[in-house]
């Protein structure tokens, strides 16, 4: 199995983003995603800011895939996707269905949020293109079986293994909203939160995280316990999502489990004291997600 | 915007904007349909739809007398086949797209691509519109679900602004459905998955937001809280009137506040933008509740067939008038009403 990054999915700074970048290339990561996914007005990096990273992962030796966003509305984000779907260098991530669109007749990885909840939607897709796709996060294991079985040929399937969830997307900001400020004077306060702000309920339960349209969980999945199902279900990569903190040694743990050199029940208590609220793994279990089962 | 009028004309489009209704049951059909709806949607009793509760929905018998109902005052009838199935659920899925299309239904609205691919394939007759869960916000998906399965509308999800409306109607290959009044859901539909996060449940898999199954009220000392999965959604001092714990609706901390973080308990109500919907070119208004009462859905199509009488005599002179915008505010969650994405903060 390979281990992949998935895209950043908060607004860094952009010296720590490339800084970030930097550790990525020298660490045991083979896929690694890039691009904005979640506001189009996070700018600091731009379009060709993100190809020149790509260039530059690339040369490290890194599959490099860019990532797009997921909800599509204005005519000027449509242009910026024509772009990156344009562009033959790298793969893309579609995580819409216009993105699918616009890469027709090319390879394409097909995102969590495109919705692949059954065999008829994987077969649609593999034949315009999908030649990798991403589990939905909310399915179990067993799904994940019975879709495994009747997976077309020449079609990976990737896992998203550790990070705070993605859990929904809006037109507007949360960030904002938090800080009493209309969307289009945001003020780009999401810079502030690292790792996306946390929502409490009224009874101080850590619940969900805030990043701008985007809304997370506040705990983090981790399925390293489940590495032997997961690799006897013909999964084919691993993806890690990024946090603000220590992701060298999340990386590292992932990557000495797989070499079969740290135990999978050390390994899964060492990533429990590098995430920023705690473990989850519900939905694997067919549960609620917020649920810890393991 | 005048491009799209005049296609809209040419290709045969009623010029006149469909008012769709709710019909959770045939009382709430009969409603919609005395009442001056245009169209009415409704599902079967499972979790084939997106309102999968307890008590509603159509057995068989009914929804054949719901069909001939409204077919026989000239009424159109669409079936919400719009949840996603798995595989262990797939014939389940499959069976109901068979029996939607031996109804007499005017269109099946999917969101599920392996469903629209077999309907496609199977009853290339049946008129398909793609379901707000299906996430469509943007021109290119309509052109992928109208060129792969043929559909011929798309209901969008409450995230898109006024502009952006506009801007999607004259690039649609489709007719463009939106939401004019009911529930606001915040989150783009079909990607929201915070209630299985709390229950093991959504509307993707399930057909229902925040389940009554795992809702409790608790009496405490703090006052009256409301659960959803365990987790608190609310708590309610004396004076306030519990609402349902809809999981985005509640008040949660974020820093040192404690405020509705995501969205006020209340209602989509876009009565006052009608004119300019139907300058856009869109082509039908829905109404959200199918969990909500007869008497609910009476109300609120008798207002809106009465906005949008006024608005087609003179679009240009229209404004909603105060009675009815009163009765809807009536029954709006939290009695309030927004103009949710349309609305400039969103923005």
């Amino acid at each position: 199995m390979k281990l992949s990054v998935g895209p950043v999915l908060y607004y860094w700074p952009k010296d720590r983003l490339l800084e970030f970048y930097d550790v990525l290339m020298d660490s045991p990561v083979d896929i690694v995603y890039i691009g904005e996914t979640i506001c189009s007005k996070r700018t600091l990096m731009r379009t060709e800011d993100w190809l020149e990273l790509g260039e530059r992962l690339t040369a490290a030796g890194k599959e490099v895939v860019m990532s797009t966003l997921v909800l599509l509305e204005a005519e000027s984000e449509m242009k910026r996707l024509r772009r990156l779907c344009a562009d033959e260098r790298f793969l893309v991530e579609a995580n819409d269905l216009g993105a699918v669109q616009l890469l027709k007749g090319r390879p394409f990885v097909a995102g969590h949020s495109v919705n692949i909840y059954n065999s008829g939607t994987l077969r649609v897709l593999s034949e315009q293109g999908m030649k990798r796709w991403v589990f939905p996060l909310e399915l179990s294991s067993q799904t994940l079986e019975d879709m495994q079985r009747t997976r077309p040929d020449g079609v990976e399937t990737e896992l998203f293994v550790y990070g705070r969830m993605p859990l929904a997307y809006s037109a507007r900001c949360f960030t904002a909203r938090a800080h009493n400020l209309p969307k289009d004077d945001c003020q780009y306060r999401c810079i502030d939160y690292p790792d996306g702000l946390t929502l409490s309920t009224q009874d101080d339960n850590r619940f969900l995280a805030i990043n701008g349209i985007q809304t997370q969980s506040a705990r983090t999945i981790n399925l390293l316990g489940e590495l032997d199902r997961i690799q006897a279900l013909g999964v084919d990569i691993l993806r890690i999502s990024p946090q603000s903190n220590r992701m060298d040694q999340v990386i590292g743990v992932f990557n000495r489990c797989l070499e079969g050199s740290l135990d999978l029940e050390e390994g899964s208590g060492r990533l429990a004291s590098l995430m920023p609220v705690g473990p989850c793994d519900g939905y694997w279990h067919g549960s609620a997600g917020m649920d810890y089962v393991a | 915007m005048q491009t799209s009028r005049v296609c809209q004309i040419r290709l045969g489009y009623p010029d006149m904007m469909e008012l769709v209704a709710p019909a959770g049951n045939l009382p709430s059909l009969k409603a919609a349909v005395d009442n001056g709806a245009t169209a009415v949607y409704f599902g079967f009793r499972d979790a084939t739809n997106a309102r999968h509760f307890a008590g509603l929905n159509f057995s068989p018998a009914k929804m054949a007398q719901g069909i001939e109902y409204a077919h026989r005052r000239g009424v159109k009838v669409f079936l919400a086949l719009n949840t996603y199935p798995q595989p262990e659920g797939w014939e389940r899925w499959q069976s109901a797209v068979d029996r939607a299309a031996e109804l007499n239904v005017d269109a099946m609205i999917t969101a599920d691509i392996g469903m629209l691919d077999y309907a496609a394939r199977r009853h290339p007759d049946l008129n398909l519109h793609l379901s707000v869960q299906g996430s469509a916000t943007n021109y290119e998906a309509l052109r992928f679900y109208q060129e792969h399965f043929g559909i011929r509308r798309a209901v969008v999800p409450r995230v898109l602004s006024l502009s952006q409306v506009e801007h999607l109607v004259e690039h649609s290959p489709v007719e463009v459905e939106v939401f004019g009044f009911g529930s606001l859901c915040v989150m783009v539909e079909g990607r929201c998955i915070l209630s299985s996060y709390a229950t093991g449940q959504s509307p993707n898999t399930f057909g229902a937001c925040s389940p009554a199954s795992h809702v409790e009220w608790r009496e405490t000392s703090a006052g009256l809280e409301t659960r959803l999965g365990g987790v608190l959604i609310e708590r309610y001092g004396k004076d306030e009137n519990a609402g349902y714990p809809t999981l985005c609706k509640g008040r949660f901390q974020v820093g040192d506040h404690t405020f509705h973080a995501i969205e006020e308990p209340t209602s989509l109500n876009t009565l006052e933008l009608l004119p300019q919907l139907k300058q856009a070119g869109v082509v039908a208004i829905k109404i959200e509740g199918r969990q909500r009462s007869p008497v609910y859905v009476a109300q609120v199509i008798k207002v809106w067939r009465a906005a949008l009488d006024a608005c087609e005599r003179d679009p240009e002179n229209y404004s909603p008038d105060e009675a009815w915008m009163s009765e809807l505010g009536k029954v709006s969650e939290g009695t309030q009403t927004t103009l949710g994405a349309y609305s400039r903060p969103w923005q």
